[in-house]
């Protein structure tokens, strides 16, 4: 699998702000990146700096092959980028705004016209090809943002928050696209977001960035086993706490910790050892409520990375 | 860059400012053309080159076309390019247009050469309407030599015109407000068309005051002094050039063509000559408009693209 994005301590310093601070980034064609990080953590910034749009105060970055900082259009013949804050001339039609990007890509006007259409049929927003893009709605606007992406027939995508400020129906749809551009077109898709179960549902991998350094990196399943090294969490509700019964679990072998919690115990464990707790508990003359295992979604390996 | 030339000359030729200042030097520079061609009417004997002077004869309270284009195109330059890159900036196209494989010089170039165009379009046409004009009033048709002078006239205004878009388009990179890139070019053109003029005559009296009974060398310190500090303003250069273009007979500024102009009489030099004079203020004004380029090519080559 040869590499889309290569990058080697990415560092960008807004004179004293560490904006990305020593980030490694590594993204296989085909794949889908979701990059998640609280505001501020430096996600736009990456992004700008994988596009040549801002430079680098150190580190080296390839984005499919090229250096970004050097052969900027060679980068950005093949990248397609929804920005964050997606901004269209209003007084422009979608058509028309759609045509100049195309133009500026030099895709001659015949296959200009074609394209356009295709990609607005694509989004859905054919029917509203010659309104002005100023009477469009949020939800509208980012669906044409992926369309004028789309028009140059990119091998790597950018997103930028695609689904911000959008409401479910409208994320769940521009979520289903994207998973359909690369099953169709094979592109590679990097994307930004803080909308975590979103970005679980969809990402081959993802990597967790905070204050501009990538703290966790991997598919949304092996980060689970990460944030706890392995361990498995078991929630217990026992008619009856005692030390006595802490101390029992305390000594099941593969439990490495133990905490309470009203009366609920959180049992930490390198294997699965319910039915030892189970045991352990009616053994000491109480009675089990409920044992569950906990499978962790991303949100809390999130809210872990973050809460120190 | 032919995309961007093409997409920002139709929203020039069809947005209201430019329409607005089309008309409004329309209007003036009809009525004064219309004044001096009736103060003219039957001294045709008298004088050749009769058509340039319905550019430079002033009549009935209006001021001459020329002074007219010398006070006011500045603004209309201006007008085309104060927000030229911060309107980008704020409706958050320039991310998009900068992640498409275009370089950000031809972006600055595409702009300039749309607004020059538009701006050549708008003084070619009342040129030809004043000529029109004057046809309808004297009866009879330019000679070559006058429509030759007229081109050139054309020419030079164009570029001064051009020298003052590039100074907004400047001003648009500099200044991420556009109401700031407006006040700032409204301040500068109000310094060079008003202040200079005072500040030139202000430090003449300072350095070679005229006193009753001073030598004529006191004399032609004091204008040579005043020539040398507006040799630094766009305007007196463009005053100088189009003066010499227009008016056949004229020889060039201070006291020595002055005073030959008072033994020798004058006769009309051919176009040749009077380009000769001109030559040194149509390269000042080329270069003052090279530096407004220079300056934002610096600038904006290695600005951040990042739209907030
Ligand atoms: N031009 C700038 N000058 C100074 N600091 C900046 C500049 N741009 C960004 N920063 C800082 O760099 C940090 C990272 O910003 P960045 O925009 O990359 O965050 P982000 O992860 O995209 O956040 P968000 O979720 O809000 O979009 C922030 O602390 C921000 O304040
Ligand atoms: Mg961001």
């Amino acid at each position: 699998m040869s590499l889309v994005v290569e990058a080697k301590g990415l560092k960008k310093y807004y004179d004293g702000v560490k904006a990305v601070d020593g980030l490694d980034l590594e993204i296989g064609e085909g794949e889908i990146y979701g990059l998640l990080g609280p505001n501020g953590a430096g996600k736009t910034t990456t992004i700008l700096i994988l596009l040549g749009l801002t430079e680098p105060t150190a580190g080296e970055v390839k984005v499919l092959g090229y250096n970004p900082a050097r052969e900027p259009l060679k980068v950005k013949r093949l990248t397609g980028y929804l920005p964050e804050n997606l901004g269209f001339y209003d007084d422009l039609s979608a058509r028309e705004n759609l045509l100049y990007t195309a133009y500026l890509n030099r895709i001659p006007e015949r296959e200009a016209k074609k394209r356009v259409a295709e990609v607005l049929e694509i989004v859905g927003l054919s029917d509203v090809a010659e309104r002005r893009v100023g009477a469009f709605s949020r939800g509208m606007r980012q669906r044409l943002g992926i369309a004028d992406v789309l028009l140059k027939d990119p091998k790597f995508v950018i997103l930028d928050e695609p689904t911000s400020g959008i409401d479910p129906e409208g994320a769940q749809q521009i979520l289903e696209m994207i998973v359909r551009l690369r099953e169709e077109k094979g592109m590679t898709i990097m994307l930004s977001s803080h909308l975590l179960h979103q970005v679980q549902r969809i990402c081959d991998r993802v990597g967790i960035i905070h204050q501009g350094k990538l703290v966790a990196q991997g598919s949304v399943g092996e980060l689970g086993a990460v944030v706890e090294e392995g361990q498995h969490l078991f929630e217990v509700r026992a008619s009856r706490v005692d030390e006595a019964l802490l101390d029992t679990l305390r000594g099941i072998e593969g439990v490495t910790s133990v905490e309470v919690e009203g009366d609920l115990i959180r049992v930490k464990a390198t294997e699965d050892v319910r039915p030892r707790i189970a045991r352990a508990v009616i053994e000491s003359g109480a009675e089990l409520v409920e044992l569950k295992g906990h499978t962790y979604t991303l949100e809390e390996i999130y809210l872990r990375y973050f809460q120190e | 860059m032919n995309a961007v030339f093409w997409k920002e000359l139709a929203d020039h030729l069809g947005s209201k400012r430019f329409v607005i200042f089309f008309f409004l030097i329309l209007i003036v520079g009809g009525a004064s053309a219309y004044l001096a061609a009736q103060a003219l009417f039957g001294q045709e004997t008298e004088s050749e080159y009769i058509y340039l002077r319905l550019f430079t004869v002033s009549g009935g309270g209006l001021p001459s076309f020329l002074g007219f284009l010398a006070f006011f195109g500045p603004l209309i330059g201006v007008v085309l390019g104060f927000d030229a890159i911060n309107s980008e900036f704020n409706r958050g196209t320039v991310s998009r247009v900068l992640s498409q494989p275009i370089y950000r010089d031809w972006w600055i170039n595409g702009k300039f050469l749309a607004g020059l165009t538009a701006l050549g379009i708008a003084v070619a046409s009342i040129i030809l309407i004043i000529v029109g004009l004057g046809l309808y009033i004297l009866g009879f048709p330019p000679g070559g030599a006058e429509i030759s002078r007229a081109a050139m006239f054309f020419v030079i205004s164009v570029v001064y015109l051009g020298f003052w878009l590039s100074l907004g388009i400047l001003f648009s990179i500099v200044f991420r407000q556009t109401a700031t890139s407006a006040l700032a070019s409204i301040a500068l053109w109000l310094f060079f068309t008003l202040f200079l003029y005072m500040l030139a005559g202000l430090i003449a009296d300072q350095v070679a005051p005229i006193k009753p009974g001073v030598s004529a060398d006191v004399f032609a310190k004091h204008e040579s002094i005043r020539d040398l500090v507006l040799r630094f303003s766009p305007v007196a250069l463009y005053e100088e050039a189009t003066t010499a273009i227009l008016i056949p007979s004229y020889r060039g500024l201070g006291i020595a063509a002055l005073l030959q102009e008072a033994t020798i009489p004058t006769s009309p030099l051919p176009l040749g000559q009077s380009l000769l004079i001109v030559w040194p203020q149509l390269v000042g004004l080329v270069a003052l408009t090279s530096v407004c380029f220079a300056i934002s090519y610096v600038i904006f080559m290695r600005r951040e693209i990042r739209s907030t």
